[in-house]
């Protein structure tokens, strides 16, 4: 595939590794582009008010997923584990599981336990809700703070899906354990519910602010790890950072106004949160793209529009209208370009659709996902890409870097996994997604609304810029 | 505090005060289940002993995880070969759980020796690994067979012990090397340099102090490792042991096997780095040697003094706690802390073991407190009581320290400064001086009122005596 036919025809339809066996790569992964299924399960959890996360299985999955965490938000997060043994793999983990939330409530006094399973309890066949049955239904010897927490199970066999599918069941799993659970005459307000999918805290800041434009002052975001994976330094221990979701908020869904639910890619999926308060509540339910780039954040505007009966506020117009001016100040920079992008599919599904709107060509678009759905919700969302660019599904690094040559990227967009792709090829990486682990302020990256594609846009930009300006002899300060 | 910060009953037995009388540190168990351990598992501790050795190709049998996150994140260096620094998993899917994972194990090592023609194979099994009944033993003897290279299991199940059994795995995994290379032209003044990772190149400051005294290092492992130095390295006439818990094992049995003894050190701190020198001198004997011994440690520690010495005024009587994987580290630090004036309030590892915290609770000052396999409340609890100024931990207790308002070193794999050898200890001190006297410290809401901002507090008075 030459440079101009990359840009100018279309080439054969390629759309990779969908679900069943993966044609290039029937021996396993090079380089991952996914992380484990329990590390998105955990940060759901963190979005939860006074929720702490415990892994079933061994110490180990515990402290990688929390290192992994840390590195890329830099503050506490906590993950309790079961902590399995030779003889729980053996006798089955039910001790280890009670005598795990008796110490959790002890040390945490924890609003909420998630309680995500790993490939060890999973292949072990952990009967899960029975377990937790019979920890309820036991007297535990606790002081009485430490009683009682909410417990939400989700499945997540690291052998099925990634971080990403992880993170999504966990939302599943709480929406569905808590909606509609309130004592009999509450009367929570109905709100707006957004499930805003794996962003950024900066993003779900931004969300708020986004809605409070159109009037909705008070939403529920289903996670909101806003506050308690970017908060202040302490002026003392805190034992569950302050912020998160409440279970009261949760409790409510289900008479919420409306639902919102993010993600090209999960706007296909069968069973959702989102679907879940519209079957069972019938809230009805927007299923969207991750608001990036202006077609995206014009289709959240709509639902919003249609969700609160309100107009488009002048705020967000006059946002919109600054963004459409920099992409034609922008437009001869970025004609042609070409972008490798990776990820979580409904993050380079977001990117994917809004570069196309810029002119950059995103010539290959990787997710470590694998649920068959990616290529069609990017040339559903944005149909000019189809046959023009590669898709691929259970794609890693090592597949990516065979396929750099032919395809010859001008710059790479995601985590900062991609950086030893980038620096081979001389290329500058826009970072974002996760993980960022290499700069500071990954917590503080916006993508999201009219606003957050401008930073991103503005990055995008600049990047080669700098790239052109860097490579020069002549070393120009006036482009 | 709204409510004070209790220690779980089960964990009370593992925490003592140096100068209190009282039975020995309960330790070498397994961890107390949803006490939140700073420990990681079986695997863990095979993977870090074995990462380092450049040339060979590391898979990780089972689904992604493991594999993911142990991809590029140490700073172990290589002076030659990349390949250590991917990340290569047999990525179990499902159906490969209820079939089995063997012929996709085979599959993939065969592919992947193929591509990247490492010199040995290790293959690290995982969790479930174990459950499934995949025979890895057995695929790896068939695949060595065809290959040519040696292609060794790693039984790292993470679940069958802790991360002590893992260093032992990968020991194991180690030996069958050991032994199959040709050990000519080998010194009769000759050492291996075991536990040492290269750290950001750690283990070639150490190297070459041996060097100017005429001692060869035959391998270093696993820093810098090469299959091929391993494979010769009984050759040495003397194993120097430095991160004592991963390697004592190796030592031993090249011991029994291959008749070397072996010598347990540490190369962190002035006192530890000389003392490795000085034995090593010791043990091979001859004046000239020692002398030699002595000028390495004169020239360097002549290096750095004055710089220690003028952050020894700022950092004088400031307290440390120290919470690190293994105790010979921690003994180190504790000393080249009282090298730079300060105090360790707090000091606790992972995997010591009874004679470890006895030599803590002797070392240390009355009062200080003793811990083994900690957990964030407690490291908090003990941080706040203790009032310290500086966490030395890695990163999974570093935002215990930053939330709370304290200064932090990094002194774990993921580091990417040297802190080993004399001029591990500048930087070392350089890192400790920059972070407790950071600017910083006088805004942070716990801190703010201590540190009252006036023109000159929190200023230090020392100025860089060298670059």
């Amino acid at each position: 595939m030459s440079c101009s036919s990359c840009t100018n025809q279309p080439v054969t339809p390629e759309v990779f590794g969908a679900e069943g066996e993966h044609p290039d790569f029937p021996n396993g992964s090079t380089n991952p582009c996914k992380l484990c299924t329990p590390l998105g399960a955990c940060l759901a959890f963190k979005g939860i008010a006074g929720a702490v996360p415990l892994l079933h299985g061994s110490q180990g999955c515990a402290t990688y997923i929390r290192r992994y965490l840390i590195s890329h938000f830099r503050e506490p997060v906590d993950i309790a584990s079961t902590n399995f043994s030779e003889d729980t793999a053996v006798f089955g983990g039910r001790k280890n599981l009670h005598t795990a939330l008796d110490n959790v409530g002890r040390q945490y006094r924890p609003a909420l336990v998630g309680i995500a399973t790993t490939c060890l309890s999973e292949t072990m066949g952990e009967n899960m809700p029975m377990l937790l049955g019979e920890y309820r239904a036991e007297a535990r010897d606790l002081p009485p703070e430490a009683e009682r927490p909410e417990l939400v199970h989700v499945s997540t066999p690291s052998f099925k899906g990634t971080h990403a599918s992880g993170f999504h069941a966990a939302v599943r799993a709480i929406v569905t354990a808590l909606a509609g659970t309130e004592s009999p005459g509450a009367t929570a307000e109905s709100r707006l519910a957004i499930f805003p999918g794996m962003v950024s805290p900066e993003d779900l800041r931004h969300l708020r602010d986004f809605c409070a434009a159109w009037g909705e002052d008070a939403i529920t975001l289903v996670p909101d790890y806003s506050e308690t994976l970017d908060g202040p330094s302490w002026a003392d221990f805190i034992r569950t950072p302050p912020g998160g979701t409440t279970i009261d908020e949760l409790r409510a869904l289900s008479h919420a106004k409306a639902a919102l639910e993010l993600g090209h890619s999960l706007a296909t999926a069968p069973i959702t949160a989102g679907t879940h308060l519209k079957t069972k509540f019938s809230v009805p339910l927007h299923r969207l793209g991750l608001p990036i780039g202006v077609r995206a954040n014009d289709a959240f505007c709509t639902a919003l529009a249609e969700a609160t009966g309100r107009e488009l506020p002048e705020r967000i117009a006059a946002e919109r209208g600054r963004l459409l001016d920099s992409y034609v100040d922008a437009h001869k920079y970025l004609a042609g370009k070409k972008a490798i992008v990776y990820g979580e599919d409904d993050l380079v599904a977001g990117l994917t659709v809004f570069l196309a709107e810029t002119g950059v060509v995103p010539v290959l678009v990787a997710s470590g996902e694998r649920n068959g759905r990616l290529a069609e919700a990017i040339f559903t969302a944005a149909p000019e890409l189809r046959n023009r660019i590669e898709v691929r599904e259970g794609s890693d690094f090592g597949e990516i870097e065979q396929r750099i040559e032919e395809l010859k990227p001008d710059m790479l967009i995601g985590s900062s996994k991609g950086y030893k792709l980038a620096r081979s090829l001389g290329v500058p990486l826009v970072r974002c997604g996760f993980p960022v682990h290499d700069r500071l302020g990954a917590q503080r990256i916006r993508l999201l609304g009219y606003g957050g594609t401008q930073q991103l846009f503005d990055r995008i930009v600049n990047a080669l810029l700098e790239a052109k300006q860097e490579h020069s002899d002549i070393g120009y300060s006036y482009l | 505090m709204t409510q004070p910060l209790e220690i779980l009953p089960s964990r009370a037995a593992s925490i003592v005060e140096a100068g209190q009388a009282g039975g020995s540190v309960r330790c070498g168990k397994v961890s107390v289940a949803g006490s939140v351990s700073q420990r990681a598992c079986v695997f863990c501790g095979s993977r870090v002993v074995l990462y380092p050795i450049a040339d060979a190709l590391h898979l990780v049998h089972g689904p992604i995880g493991c594999a993911a996150y142990t991809w590029d994140i140490r700073g172990a260096q290589s002076s030659g070969p990349q390949l250590f620094r991917n990340s290569f998993s047999t990525d179990l899917q499902e159906l490969d759980v209820i079939y089995g994972g063997e012929q996709k194990l085979e599959r993939a090592l065969r592919e992947l020796i193929a591509k990247h023609k490492p010199k040995a194979a290790f293959v690290y099994g995982t969790c479930i690994v174990g459950l499934i009944g995949d025979d890895v033993a057995a695929v790896c003897k068939r695949l060595s067979a065809e290959t040519g290279i040696p292609v060794l299991p790693v039984a790292s199940e993470g679940f069958k012990g802790t991360k002590k059994d893992g260093y032992k795995a990968a020991c194991e995994a180690l030996y069958k090397l050991i032994g199959t290379g040709d050990t000519s032209e080998i010194s009769p003044l000759s050492i291996n340099l075991m536990g040492d990772f290269n750290i950001a190149g750690e283990s070639w400051v150490i190297r070459e102090y041996f060097e100017r005294m005429g001692i060869q290092v035959v391998a270093t492992i696993t820093g810098d490792g090469r299959v091929d130095a391993i494979r010769r390295c009984h050759g040495a006439k003397l194993n120097l042991v430095q991160c004592s818990g991963s390697m004592t094992h190796l030592a031993k049995k090249m011991h029994e096997e291959h008749g070397i003894p072996f010598k347990r050190v540490s190369f962190f701190g002035i006192e530890d780095m000389s003392a490795a020198l000085y034995d090593v001198a010791k043990f091979f004997g001859g004046e000239e040697l020692m002398d030699k011994a002595r000028a390495v440690v004169r020239d360097e520690v002549a290096k750095i003094y004055p710089q220690l010495r003028a952050w020894r005024d700022d950092l004088h009587g400031k307290k440390a706690a120290v919470y690190v994987g293994g105790a010979f580290k921690a003994f180190s630090l504790v000393r080249a802390l009282r090298t730079l004036g300060m105090r360790t309030a707090v000091v606790g590892t992972q995997t010591g073991d009874a004679d470890d915290y006895n030599t803590l609770r002797e070392m240390c000052d009355p009062g200080t407190i003793i811990v083994d396999d900690s957990n964030p409340i407690e490291l908090a609890k003990f941080c706040l009581e203790q009032d310290v100024d500086l966490f030395i931990g890695g990163v999974k207790e570093r935002p215990i320290a930053y939330k709370l308002g304290i200064g932090f070193c990094d002194h774990n794999h993921e580091r990417k400064e040297c802190l080993a050898g004399f001029v591990g200890m500048l930087n070392f001190g350089r890192e400790v001086h920059a972070s407790v006297m950071s600017p910083v410290w006088n805004f942070v809401p716990r801190r703010a009122a201590k540190h009252a901002i006036t023109p000159t507090a929190g200023a230090p008075k020392s100025k860089e005596a060298v670059a």
